[in-house]
């Protein structure tokens, strides 16, 4: 797992770095990292103001790209223990990368994993926005070593064990066309959230 | 309060309060029966969504680009049953050098 700390901490750094032209000091930069912890929110944000698209815009894109938290946070609800504020800390280290890494084949989450792969990402993240804000910008653009590629294709290598029923298979499909259909269409996020609704498909199973 | 702050502040809420939205509303119990079929259906569905999105969107447009052979790439060493982290180093290494020799 702490290869993937290590992606998220180069992520949050190139976050701190991208924040600055957008009108963020250091504090403001790591403040997000530590709340949202959310790398595309936190992007989107940044990329909106950066480019004069308003405080609204910026706020609705954002919610949009974490909508996709509450139907996340139910598929991971019977994991927590505890009272409601000990389960509400823990729900915020539910991020795409925990979640799917403690997803077990039999469809139930593994609690240890996905709190251990949480940690180690929250660390990574938030640890990297503040190298970020200090390195500046001779780390230069992630995207010269590729890593922007890395995401998809750890999010591919967790999609394919799962594909191990036709539903499950079929909900991938259609959740991809879905999202593929509204990229052009839709606000950043609408697409990722309304994939969500290919898992209808198991409505009764 | 700057500009910065507000969203800051506002977009933060926002999201702890989705993600506990489940947790905390739903305690420890299980769901229905009839609604655990659709739920364990979300990662494969939201999954998909995400290789989609981060492989060819860019700024609300489809756009092909070397993140395509990247991870074209790394579904070749899916298949050759590579581990996750050379998977995604394949992908990384394939779409560096591809954006370097274009």
């Amino acid at each position: 797992m702490a290869p993937i700390a290590v992606a998220a901490a180069v992520f949050g750094a190139a976050f701190a770095v991208l924040s600055r032209p957008a009108g963020f000091d250091g504090a403001a930069a790591v403040a997000m990292s530590a709340t949202t912890f959310a790398g595309s929110a936190q992007f989107a944000t940044v990329s909106i103001l950066g480019t004069g698209g308003g405080v609204a815009a910026a706020i609705v894109a954002a919610v949009l790209l974490n909508a996709r938290y509450a139907p996340i946070g139910i598929s991971v609800a019977p994991v927590f223990e505890g009272g409601s504020v000990r389960r509400l800390l823990e729900a915020q280290l539910v991020v795409d990368e925990s979640w799917a890494l403690s997803r077990r084949a039999d469809g139930r989450f593994d609690r240890r994993l996905l709190v251990g792969a949480g940690l180690l990402l929250y660390a990574g993240w938030v640890g990297g926005t503040a190298l970020g804000v200090f390195a500046g910008e001779a780390l230069g653009d992630p995207e010269t070593y590729g890593l922007d590629a890395a995401f998809p294709a750890l999010f591919l290598a967790l999609l394919v064990p799962q594909l191990s029923s036709r539903h499950a298979l079929a909900a991938a499909l259609a959740g991809g066309m879905i999202a593929l259909a509204l990229i052009p269409l839709t606000p950043a996020g609408i697409p990722i959230v309304a994939a969500a609704a290919a898992c209808a498909i198991g409505y009764g199973r | 309060m700057s500009v910065v702050w507000i969203v800051v502040l506002l977009v933060g809420a926002a999201t702890v309060a989705l993600k506990a939205l489940g947790p905390v509303a739903l305690g420890g119990r299980s769901l229905p029966g009839r609604l655990t079929g659709v739920v364990s259906l979300l990662a494969p569905a939201l999954l998909a969504a995400l290789v989609v999105t981060q492989t060819v969107e860019s700024d609300r447009e489809l756009v092909l680009d070397e993140r395509l052979l990247g991870l074209g790439a790394a579904a070749v060493a899916l298949l050759l049953r590579a581990p996750l982290l050379v998977v995604m180093v394949v992908a990384a290494v394939t779409t560096a050098l591809a954006r370097m020799l274009v």
